[in-house]
C-alpha cells in the first residue's frame, strides 16, 4: 500500500459538530445524566454538607439557614440542584429498569425518556413554585 | 501458596465498577424515599424533629450508608468523566486524584457532622 492511498478507515468521515448532532430523547437523557451528576459531585454534595452541618450544630444555625433560603439567588441555586437531583434520580431509575430489560425497545425506550425529561421538569417546577 | 495478583488493568475491573453503580444508585433510592416519607408524615422538618432524627443512632447509620453510597458513586461517574474528556495523562491523573481526595475528605466531614461533638 502506497502512502498516497491510505486504507480506507481514515476516510470515513469524522462528523462531530456538536451544534448539528440531534440527539434523540434517550440521548438527550443520558448527557443530562452526565451533566447533572457533575453538577451534584461539583455543588450539590458540599452545599448539603454544609446545611447538614449548620442545622445540626445549634438552633441559631437552623434558623439561619432557614432564612437563608428566602434570598432569591439561594432560592435560584437550590432549585437547580432540585432538578439535577431529581433528573439524576428519575433517569438512574430507568436505566436500572432498562438493565432489567424493562423498556428496552426503541418506543418504551423513547416513551420513558420523555417520561424522565417531564417528571423531574414538572416536580421542580411545582417544589419551585411552591418555594416561591 | 500465591495469592494471584490483583488486576488493575484491562476490562476485568468494569463490571465491578458497573455492579457497585447500580448498588449505590438503589442505596440512594431507599433512603431519599425514607426521607421524603419522614418529611410528609410530619408535615416537613423543624428543629425539634431535625434534633431527634440525629440524636437516633439508626438513623445516623443510615444516612452513613447514604454518604458513602453518594461518595463511592460520585467517585465511579466522575472517574468516568475524566477518562472520557480529559487525553493528557498528567491532567487527568491530577483531577481524578483530586477528586478521590476530595471525596474521602467528605466522608470524614460527613463522619464529623454525625457523630462529632455539637453544642446543644
Amino acid at each position: 500500500m502506497s502512502v498516497s492511498d491510505p486504507p480506507a478507515i481514515k476516510r470515513r468521515p469524522v462528523y462531530l459538530n456538536l451544534v448539528r448532532i440531534r440527539l434523540p430523547l434517550p440521548g438527550i437523557v443520558s448527557i443530562l445524566h452526565r451533566i447533572s451528576g457533575a453538577a451534584l459531585f461539583l455543588f450539590a454534595i458540599p452545599v448539603v454538607l454544609f446545611a447538614m452541618q449548620a442545622s445540626v450544630e445549634s438552633e441559631d444555625g437552623f434558623a439561619s439557614l432557614k432564612s437563608m433560603l428566602a434570598n432569591p439567588l439561594c432560592k435560584l441555586i437550590l432549585i437547580g440542584l432540585l432538578w439535577a437531583y431529581l433528573h439524576h434520580f428519575f433517569a438512574g431509575i430507568r436505566y436500572l429498569l432498562i438493565d432489567l430489560h424493562v423498556g428496552d425497545d426503541l418506543a418504551p425506550a423513547r416513551q420513558s425518556s420523555v417520561a424522565v425529561l417531564g417528571a423531574s421538569l414538572i416536580l421542580t417546577l411545582i417544589i419551585a413554585v411552591r418555594l416561591w | 501458596m500465591t495469592r494471584p495478583l490483583r488486576q488493575t488493568i484491562g476490562a476485568h475491573y468494569g463490571w465491578k465498577d458497573w455492579l457497585v453503580q447500580r448498588v449505590t444508585a438503589v442505596v440512594m433510592i431507599l433512603y431519599t424515599l425514607g426521607m421524603l416519607g419522614v418529611a410528609l408524615y410530619n408535615g416537613g422538618f423543624d428543629y425539634a424533629l431535625w434534633q431527634a432524627l440525629f440524636a437516633n443512632g439508626a438513623f445516623r447509620i443510615a444516612t452513613l450508608l447514604f454518604g458513602l453510597a453518594v461518595l463511592w458513586h460520585a467517585w465511579i461517574g466522575m472517574r468516568d468523566i475524566w477518562m472520557d474528556y480529559i487525553k493528557p495523562t498528567a491532567l487527568r491523573l491530577a483531577l481524578e486524584v483530586a477528586t478521590f481526595v476530595v471525596l474521602v475528605a467528605y466522608a470524614a466531614w460527613l463522619a464529623q457532622i454525625l457523630w462529632g461533638t455539637r453544642q446543644t
